[in-house]
């Protein structure tokens, strides 16, 4: 069957008139004593991760920076670019969720940072997120669907390297500026915050354009190797991990269980990550901070599918299904559930 | 006209949390913040048709379960995105261990 995944076109309507644009995705039980205690936030470990961020990004850029022109300084450079092209979405979307740390302004503060880092307008993205939370890869519903069917390779590579993310971002940021809101983002962005995202472009536009400037008048790469360029050649990282979120699953469900997936991933990858590869339990339960999300796993186990034990096993899994799906986009995997586990909701509840 | 019901007992929200409370065909939460105050509001979260029943609460605030929402229960006023509009709120009082709700 086509898809359109178009938020104004005819799957938008076809979604709600399929019951899929509903409240009543399948939870697990879990008691409310114990979810409570999940749900706590704290500031230490988004304090502790943010440093250590930040004071890697400022150590790599040194050192790249001290050893240009040398080739020796490229190792650096990519760190730095990892950092800023794929921990910083991480941040954007842990922050964004308000649970990264306890302190309401240090998760805007990292939140308005990694935003610009991602050239993610803050306000259209917040609302765009609350949007896939609710209506998850359900076509014409969802607008972060990274993998669409039928998929088509080439495009899905490009994102490796961030050029279509790169392109759409500088071209909504340049449209905001212009004060215009695309028709798409205004069907989840309310009117009261159009001043506020085309304020936010404005100042961006102007941070862009002193980068450019000085680029220019100091005749260096410095300023868009820190600024802007690692938003391509560092955004790998994030996309190796995000296409595995969802990828080769089930599309028009209200399980989380059915279109995400959970991967154990190695420490370095979890850092950078900030443990978004325990996807299934996030989707399901969203208030849980990154640094209890190992926890909730382990107490969802008894309903969860097998998690993927690494990217390796992951990949091995979702590729050929990506692959099917080239012709087939209405194949899908469906990953058996255990003997405990209660059965899958394939369709809304009544 | 409005009522004052008895919606349940102290104890039967803990420190910091919230429970369902219907009443005919309407539904809300009693919360309990952590001075032992309490608070009815809207069931329903003014983002979506979220039950705030599953949410968080710190101290008198209540977060929406499902988009993080951070409602005052003392005036229901948004304080985050993505809700827009505040929860209505209705006035509480504890008389021999139980809540009461004027609604």
């Amino acid at each position: 069957m086509p898809r359109d995944y178009s938020l104004i076109g005819p799957d938008a309507q076809r979604a709600v008139d399929a019951g899929l644009v509903t409240e009543d995705w399948y939870r697990t039980p879990i008691d409310r004593k114990q979810m409570k205690a999940l749900m706590r936030r704290a500031d230490q470990p988004a304090i502790r991760d943010t440093s250590i961020l930040f004071g890697l990004m400022a150590v790599f850029a040194g050192v790249g920076i001290a050893l240009m022109p040398s080739w020796w300084s490229l190792p650096f450079w990519l760190a730095y670019g990892v950092l800023y092209g794929s921990a910083m979405d991480s941040r954007w979307h842990e922050c964004g969720h308000g649970t990264a740390f306890k302190t309401r302004w240090m998760n805007q503060a990292v939140y308005q940072v990694a935003s610009f880092c991602m050239i993610r307008d803050p306000y259209c993205w917040k609302f765009s997120h609350a949007r896939h939370h609710s209506d998850t890869i359900i076509v014409g519903r969802d607008p972060e669907v990274a993998i669409m069917r039928p998929v088509v390779a080439l495009k899905v590579a490009a994102n490796l390297i961030g050029v279509p993310d790169m392109i759409s971002g500088f071209r909504l940021m340049l449209l905001h500026a212009a004060g215009r809101i695309d028709p798409e983002e205004a069907e989840y962005l309310p009117p009261m915050f159009h001043a506020k995202t085309i304020r936010t472009a404005r100042i961006w536009v102007a941070i862009y354009a002193l980068t450019l400037g000085a680029a220019m008048w100091f005749q260096s790469w410095v300023p868009v190797l820190l600024i802007g360029l690692p938003r391509l050649f560092g955004c790998w990282h994030m996309v190796i991990c995000g296409w595995l979120q969802h990828g080769g699953l089930a599309d028009n469900v209200t399980d989380h269980r059915l279109n995400c997936r959970t991967v154990y991933m190695n420490p370095v990858s979890r850092f950078i990550y900030w443990n978004m590869n325990y996807h299934v339990e996030h989707h399901m339960f969203p208030l849980v901070p990154f640094y209890r999300l190992p926890e909730l796993h382990r107490v969802c186990a008894w309903d969860f599918p097998e998690p993927c034990h690494s990217f390796a096993e992951g990949y091995a899994e979702m590729l050929p299904a990506l692959w099917r799906q080239r012709k087939d986009p209405d194949f899908h995997l469906r990953r058996p559930l255990p003997a405990t586990a209660n059965p899958y909701q394939d369709t809304p509840a009544a | 006209m409005a009522e004052w019901v008895n919606a349940c007992a102290i104890n039967d929200v803990d420190e910091e949390d919230v429970i369902r409370f219907d009443h005919g065909d309407r539904t809300f939460v009693i919360i309990r913040d952590h001075e032992d105050n309490y608070y009815c509001t809207d069931g329903m979260c003014t983002h979506e048709d979220v039950h705030l029943e599953d949410g968080l609460v710190v101290e008198a605030t209540i977060e929406c379960p499902k988009h993080s929402s951070i409602f005052d229960c003392t005036t229901g006023e948004v304080e985050t995105p993505p809700a827009c509009e505040n929860l209505c709120t209705y006035p509480t009082k504890v008389e021999d261990g139980r809540v009461y709700v004027e609604i």
